[in-house]
Parts: C-alpha cells; structure tokens; sequence
C-alpha cells in the first residue's frame, strides 16, 4: 500500500468533544505497538487490511464539517490505535488541514521512534494529547507490554520542539493512583511545565470490558473503577503545583 | 406594587409613538419601543415565597392527577366557551396572574363542538357520566364539525384512514395551529379591538353580497362577539380589560386573558401562545425605570403566568394521547431572534420566561422555543445551552432561515411551524404515510395489513428483485394518488371547521385578510428513504404471500443509509421532499390556502409504525418509525455531526412548515466540563444553523435515568425530555412510547 496516500483507519467519530478542545472529527486509526490491561478500543488492535481510506476521502469528510470546528473552537484529532503509526499519512493529511486553518490534534501513547517523519509532523500538529500509562517502567510493561524508555523520550522530543501537551493519566486503582505515584508524576512532569497546558486525568472505567469478549479476548484486569473522592484528591494534588487539570467524573 | 397610572396619566404615555397608535399594529409598537439586551443572566432572580406556595399547591393538584389515571376533574354538563365558567383560582389572595380554564384548577371542560363522539369516548375513558342534555343538543339539534366531515368523506378517504395510509387527521377535534395575536388585548384593550372589527364589517355593507362577503360578515360578528365575551370573561376576575393595560403586571394578564379565551374557545390539536416576551419586556423596562416593580417582582409576575401556562388541560380520548402523547397542548412561546433592522429581539425578559425553567423546574410547557440566530448574543445562545443540559426542555428553530421569509414577528405554531403572528394562519393536515405508500405501489394499491385494495388502478410489481427505476415509477404515481385524497381529506375537513367550529376568539385577534396555509406532511420518511436507497444499492428481494403480495422483504449486501452525511442516499432524501411538494402544490385548496409541509411526526411515529408492514429497508412490521425528520433509531453511525448535517440538508424551500429533528445525546459526550459541554452544544447548534437546519430538540440525558423513570415514576415528577417538536413529563408517556424514546440513537462516544 501507498502509505502517504492511504490508511488503515478503522472508524471516525464526526462529533468528538472528548479527545481535545471543542467538537471534533475524530479519526480511529488501526494498530498499536501496545497492549493496554485497560485498553477501550482492543478492537483497533488487529489490522483489518479492508478498511482502508484515502487522504483525499478523508479530507473531503472532514471538510464537510469546517463549519463546527470554527463555532466551537474544534478541529481534527488522531487518534486509534496508534495513530503515529501512519505518521506519514497523517503529516500529508495534516499540511492540508493546517492550510485550512483547521486545528490539529495527535492523541499518543508515545511509543514512537522521533523520526525525521515525526519532527517534521511536529510543525503541523497544533497539540498532543500524550498518554503516560505510567511512569515507572516495569510496571508500564507490566501494564501494556512494553517499557516506557520511548515514551519518556517522546515527551522530551514534545518539549525540544515545544509542542503545547496535553498529559493523559488514566486512573486506575492498585495502579496510578497512590499518592506517592502521583508525587513522582508531578516532579516528574515539572521540567516539561512550560508545553504542558493541562494535566487530563481519565478515571479508568469498564466499558471496554464487552469490546474484549466480543473479540475473544481474556480481560484481565480485575482492578473496580475508582471512588469519586480520590479522583478529586489527586487533581487537588496536581492543581497545588499548579498544573491546570482536566477530570470528568 | 404601585399603579402605573399614578405616575402616568394614560397607558402609552411614554412610549415613543407610531403607525401603532393609529392601526393595530404590534410589531411597529415593539420596533420603536423594545430594549435589546445583550448582557449575560446575572440579573434573574429566584423563586419569592409566594412563588412557591403557589407552585407547590399546583404541583400536589399535578401528582394527584397523574394518580388518577391523568384527570383531576372534569366538567360534563356545561360546554366550555370564552364566559361559560365563574372564575376559578388556585389561591384567589395569592395569585398574581388570575385565570383558568373552568372554575376549578386542573378541572377539564367538554368541547362539544368538534365533535360530540370526543366528549362521549372520553367521558366513557376516564369513568365520567354524560350529561343527557348536552348530548341531546349535540346529537340531535347542533350538528359538530365531525359529522360535517364524514357526510362529505369519500369512500376513498375512509379507506385511507383505516388502513393508517393517512391518520392523525383532526376531523374529530380542534385543528389548533392558529395563534391569536395575543398582545393586541394588551397594547389596545377591547374596546379598540371591537371598533376596528366593527369597522372592517361595515368596510362590505355596500357591496355585492357573494358568498365569500357573505361569510366574511358572519365571521367578523363571531369575532366581535368573541370579544365582547373576553370583557364579561374577564370582568369575572374584576379586571377591566375595554382599556389597554397601563403597567407589566396587568399587560401579562391582559395578553393571558386573550390566551385563555382562545383554550375556553378550542381544545385545538395546538394551542400556541406566538411571542409574547420580548413584547412584554416593554412594560417592564417601563415598570422598573418608574421605580414601580423590582427585578424580583417581574420575575414573580412571569413564573405566576408560567404556571397558569403548564396548567392548560383538555379532555381528550385514549386514542388521542396514543397520537399526541403526555397530554401536550403546545403552549409554544417563541423567544429571541433578530430583527431585520440588525438588533437583537432578546430582552430581559426572554431570559425571565427561560429561567422559569430553573425557578419552577423543568417542564414541557410552555413549549419553550428559542429562535436561534447566527448573530445573536453570545450570552444569550450560552444561557440556553446551559438550559438545555439542566432541563432537555427547549427547543431550537432557525431564525436566519425563517425571517427572510417571515419578517420578525412570526411564532411557531404546535412544534415546528413558522406564521406571523396576527397575519397567518394554518389548516393543520397531520401527515400521509410514504412508508406505506411505497409498499402501495409494490403491491397495486393493496394494503399489506389488511390485505384491503385501498388505492384502485394500479398493476403491482412482479418480478424477483425490485428494480429501482421501476420502483421511483410507481411510486411516483401511488404519491400523485396519494397527494390528490390527502388533499381532498384536508379540503373537507377545513370547509367544515370553519362552518362548525370556527376560531372566533383566535381570529378576532388577527387580521381580517389572513393569510392561510395548508399544512400537509409526511410520515415514514426516513423509513421510506432508506428502503428506496436499499433498493437502489443493494438486491431486495420481496417476499410475496400466496396471493402474491409482498409482506417481507430480502436484503442482499449493504446499502447507505440516511444520517451519515453520505449524498447517494441523502440526495434521495432531498428529491422525495421536492418530489412530494410539488404533487401537493398542483391541487385546489379550500379558501385557496398555500400548500406547505412539514416533516414531522410528533409521537404518531409509533402508532404510523404499528400500523405499517415490513419495510424494503429490512425494518421489520409494526416497529415504530423515527420521529419526524430523524434518521431511523441506530442507523446514523457516525457520530452526531454526521447525524444533523444529514436532516440539514433538507430542503426547507419544499417544506416550509418546518423539518423536525430530535437529537439526543449524553452529558459526558458533549465535553469534561460544565464549560465545555455548554460551548460544544452552542458550538453543535450554531452548526447545525449554518448548515440551513431548520428545527433541533435537544435532550441531554443518559439512557439509565430514563430507564429508572420507567421503574420509579414518582422519583422523577418533573423529568422532561424533547419529542417530535414538543416536550413531554417522561412518566406521561405510554410504555410503549417510553420505550421507542429509549431505543434511539442517543449520542454517546466516549
């Protein structure tokens, strides 16, 4: 396959709130070099090499919907599955958006090589939304299957460049959500403030769980959702260094 | 609370005069004398005391009657009419706005003049006894609009009706749909009213006595009479309304009084109230500016009104509510807008009639809609939004749409149709059912339920597969069959209102050259165009029974359907409105009323469903259609944007009388925050506007309180969610409904 002209996507959502600011066309990519206990979308893991979409296709769809990305401060976000995976589509896409004037948005785990591909995709990605499953990194591979030492460098990458990030945290109990975890995230996060503009903290939740079942996947993670009062305790936490915090409960 | 004429020595001094002073003339009046007001909702105030007292005696009469099988009480033995009743309080010392439809609050009264089975199937429905008299009248001395209707039905008109090809259609009650221009009892008072009726009867006495004259003079002497009982009505209540009201107080009440003679009149399908807000902000900007009322006091004044609005009842048949569920009477009440002139027509108290919602709490009606403009107020279009996420009580109509049409003094009538107020009116048509027609002209006319050859002159389909150029052929002509009996039916019935059941309190509020329209509508649209698209991209194989009709139908392969902004299928979608229009537009109409349509079901959805076979489209026989406009439940799969760009595209040129939309989605799909939920939803609106949208009801809710609303009424007494252009109590609806509310498309990625 062409991998500038055409991609393995495997749904888009035309009216996005939840994956960056404003109402946006979302776009599902297929594939991810993760496996995530907690993932939501396992159904992005497999290649379906049928479901394909051209640049072109795909532009013309979401141009359809201009009108609502200026009323509301909206535009496009990647996102899947690993999206940067397709990096190369995506910066192609991405040149003729941003003649648009149509925001852009990556949403990552960051288990990406920072390629020649992806600085140059730095340039036309208005904002990341970078996922940290977590910071430590036994416990990352432990959680998804492979280490963080990507990751963290990908993040360093963001700041070289300094992209405006948004950090995502998923809050899952026995996990990410002691409070002596949370403090190394924050100090951790400290050096990189200036392209941080808000924390998003994701309580984990089970609605994934009937994705797995379908697909005959064993879920294996028996963790409960978190309680509403820690979810609170840790955003203070984090609004106390003065970090800008995103949580829905 | 002070007298304005203390300070005033008559009731317009101080409003900047006009061409109102000299003609009726409301629009000018407000024109030169409103105050835009584009600041944000920190000025409204809570509940008084008072308020609340009232409100939580009426809220127990509520409960009581939804305990009751949905009536509190009923009067049998005395027709309503504009005086027929004493005058009825609440609390009598503690009202502000006085006024009811009987002398007892909730209490429900016959209106025979429709048609006398309504008042015997309901008095039979809820338990009641009839009274002898009033039946003999009706039965053997005063002929009903009912009966005039079904002497001059054809045959052909029976059978569409009974095999549901046309229903909902008022030959047995109040067609509704006329708003009387309320307001004009306010700014001029009886008096002039009646000196300017008097003056346009008397503008015939000379000429040639035709039957249009003939009629016209009939007319204007039931609206003067109509009039002439609003005083006696309103003297009643000890208010003198000959004289125009002098302060905001007295003009709510004066514009109520109006209002409630038209609901003492007519138990109409709808009763709307037109546009009264921004109208009354006058008297208040006045009131307060003279020192004479407190922000808080005009608030009081507006929930008072708000309350005698949710308490507008008539008594209706089960088969009825099965059509028009969770007793609506559409009490819709237009707010905002732009004037053509470039200012804004939100007031304060646009914000005062909104915030009824959170100081009384949710609830249907008034049928609250906002006129929503590309340029309105920012804070205006957010307070709204805010409104829509806390109470799923407003609906959305697109004023850059309508007012190059309709100038900036038009209301909606019922759910989704444009009128200026005082100038236009409608002969509401209910709907045809294309779902059904389409099967019609698989089958040669026969009824796939019944079996019945309802549609006589037509060879049915025979071959394997149903091929779509011969399927657009004959379905174009069932549609011309189809259109010419819808018409007649309509023709009919409107010939015998105007004789038998004449709006003679609405009319005399209007102009005496009104302007009528016919509004048609369809039925099964989304049904009927994701069938013709099946059969276009897909194979559809019909399943004939041994008599060689079709009663079910095979899909082989995928095909687009409506709702995901696909063009192969929405340009079906387009060209069937079009298609239809023009058939309509080709026939007479009575009174020559300008033929419209309005794609809207409101919750007859269901029952069209029920009464519909299995669809090429591969729904199955008896499951409800979608409501109005909508795609069909579960089948616009791409998210909510996909979703209203779709029905935005439909053509409001060939249906001017409105395209409905409902659109539900859950609280965490629209943003994380308060913030972001109220910018995206404005965001969505604004959208779906400048997309040529003409009509959005927004629900935000999730489907799990409506589930539990479904298990434990009494939790939720005020739980209300947006239908087909109105709004309905969710514990009102029959399970049936409830559950066809539940099963669409709720909006909810996450």
């Amino acid at each position: 396959m062409d991998n500038d002209k055409k991609a393995y996507i495997h749904s888009v959502e035309t009216g996005g709130t939840v994956d960056g600011p404003g109402i946006r066309y979302v776009i599902f990519f297929q594939m991810c070099p993760l496996r995530c206990k907690f993932c939501h979308n396992p159904d992005t893991w497999q290649l379906q090499p049928d479901k394909i979409k051209t640049e072109e296709e795909l532009f013309n769809e979401i141009m359809k919907y201009k009108d609502f990305f200026a009323l509301s401060n909206g535009g496009v976000t990647v996102s899947g599955g690993e999206p940067l995976l397709q990096a190369k589509f995506i910066l192609n896409l991405f040149k003729k958006l941003k003649k648009e004037n149509i925001h852009t948005a990556a949403d990552t785990c960051g288990y990406i090589e920072v390629d020649e591909i992806i600085k140059e995709l730095f340039a036309y990605t208005d904002l990341f939304l970078l996922d940290i499953k977590h910071l430590d990194s036994p416990k990352h591979l432990e959680l998804t299957g492979k280490d963080n030492k990507k990751v963290l460098k990908f993040l360093q990458a963001l700041k070289e460049h300094n992209k405006k990030t948004w950090i995502r945290q998923v809050l899952l109990p026995e996990w990410t959500m002691d409070e002596s975890y949370i403090n190394h995230l924050i100090n951790y996060l400290k050096d990189y403030k200036n392209i941080i503009e808000k924390i998003e903290l994701l309580p984990y939740h089970e609605m994934g769980k009937e994705k797995w079942t379908k697909l005959g996947l064993k879920y294996t993670l028996t963790t409960k959702p978190p309680k509403k009062e820690a979810l609170f305790d840790i955003k203070t936490m984090f609004e106390k260094n003065g970090f800008d915090v995103l949580l829905s409960v | 609370m002070q007298n304005t004429l203390e300070k005033l020595s008559t009731p317009w001094e101080t409003f900047t005069p006009g061409n109102w002073m000299e003609n009726i003339d409301v629009v000018d009046f407000i024109q030169k004398n409103y105050t835009p007001y584009e600041g944000s909702d920190e000025f409204l105030t809570g509940t008084t005391k008072r308020t609340e007292r009232i409100w939580t005696k009426v809220k127990d009469l509520m409960t009581q009657e939804h305990a009751n099988n949905g009536l509190l009480d009923a009067d049998t033995s005395t027709p309503s009419g504009i005086d027929a009743f004493d005058a009825g309080y609440i609390d009598k010392d503690d009202e502000l706005i006085v006024g009811l439809q009987t002398d007892a609050p909730l209490k429900r009264a016959i209106m025979p003049y429709g048609g006398y089975r309504m008042v015997e199937s309901s008095c039979h429905a809820y338990g009641l006894e009839e009274d002898e008299k009033v039946k003999e009248i009706f039965t053997k001395y005063r002929k009903t609009h009912n009966e005039g209707v079904f002497q001059a039905y054809t045959p052909e008109i029976r059978a569409c009706r009974k095999s549901g090809i046309i229903t909902g259609l008022p030959d047995a009650y109040g067609r509704g749909r006329i708003i009387g221009d309320y307001r004009r009892v306010a700014l001029y008072g009886i008096d002039r009213l009646i000196e300017d009726k008097q003056k346009q009867k008397s503008s015939t006495d000379h000429m040639n006595m035709t039957s249009d004259i003939i009629r016209e003079r009939e007319e204007l002497s039931e609206q003067i009479l109509a009039l002439e009982a609003m005083k006696r009505m309103a003297q009643s209540y000890g208010y003198d309304i000959s004289k125009p009201a002098s302060n905001f107080r007295e003009a709510v009440q004066w514009t109520y009084f109006g209002y409630l003679a038209a609901i003492k009149d007519q138990n109409g399908a709808a009763m709307s109230l037109g546009r009264v807000s921004t109208f009354l902000d006058i008297y208040s900007e006045r009131d307060i500016k003279l020192g004479l009322l407190t922000e808080s006091q005009a608030q009081e004044i507006m929930d008072d009104f708000v309350i005698k609005l949710r308490m507008v009842r008539f008594l209706r048949t089960p088969e009825y509510n099965e059509l028009f569920s969770g007793d609506p009477v559409w009490v819709t009440e237009s707010i905002g807008g732009m004037g053509t002139d470039g200012r804004t027509l939100v007031t304060k108290n646009c914000y005062r009639m909104l915030h009824s919602l959170t100081n009384l709490g949710p609830a249907p009606e008034p049928n609250m809609t906002v006129l929503w403009s590309k340029n309105m107020p920012e804070n205006f279009k957010k307070f709204c939004s805010k409104l829509s996420i806390s109470t799923s009580s407003i609906q959305y109509e697109n004023d850059d749409l309508m007012r190059p049409l309709f100038g900036d003094d038009y209301g909606i009538a019922c759910c989704v149709s444009p009128m200026i107020i005082g100038k236009e009116m409608q002969f509401f048509g209910a709907r045809a059912n294309l779902a059904k027609a389409l099967l019609y002209s698989i089958n040669g006319g026969i009824d796939e339920k019944s079996f019945a050859k309802v549609a006589e002159g037509f060879e049915p389909i025979t071959s394997e597969y149903l091929d779509y150029n011969e399927v657009i052929q004959k379905f174009d002509a069932m549609m011309d069959w189809l259109a010419k009996t819808y018409v007649n039916a309509l023709n009919i019935i409107h010939f015998m209102h105007d004789k038998y059941y004449y709006e003679k309190a609405q009319l005399a509020l209007m102009d005496k050259d009104v302007v009528r329209k016919l509004g048609c509508g369809i039925a099964g649209f989304s049904v009927t165009v994701d069938s013709l698209s099946a059969i276009k991209y897909a194979k559809v194989k019909p399943v004939r029974n041994e008599h060689g009709i079709a009663v079910d139908f095979e899909i082989e392969g995928d095909f687009p359907k409506f709702g995901n902004n696909d063009d192969r299928v929405d340009s079906i979608a387009t060209s069937l409105i079009e298609k239809f229009m023009k058939k309509i537009e080709q026939l007479p109409t009575y009174r020559e009323a300008i033929p419209t349509q309005s794609i809207l079901t409101i919750t007859s959805n269901v029952v069209y469903g029920k009464k519909t076979g299995n669809t090429p489209d591969g729904r199955k026989a008896g499951i409800p259609f979608a409501p109005g406009a909508n795609p069909l439940h579960g089948r616009d799969e791409c998210g909510a944007l996909a979703s209203l760009c779709s029905v935005a595209k439909l053509p409001f040129k060939y249906a001017k009388d409105g395209i409905s939309n409902t659109f539900s989605i859950i609280p965490s799909s629209l943003g994380k925050t308060e913030e972001n939920r109220i910018d995206n939803l404005k965001g969505m609106i604004d959208g779906y506007m400048s997309k040529h949208g003409q009509h959005i009801n927004v629900n935000v809710l999730d489907r799990e309180t409506l589930k539990d609303a479904m298990e434990h009424p009494e939790k939720y007494p005020q739980l209300t969610i947006r239908v087909s252009g109105y709004a309905v109590n969710f514990i009102k609806l029959t399970r049936a409904q409830q559950e066809d509310v539940i099963s669409r498309t709720f909006h909810d990625k996450f």
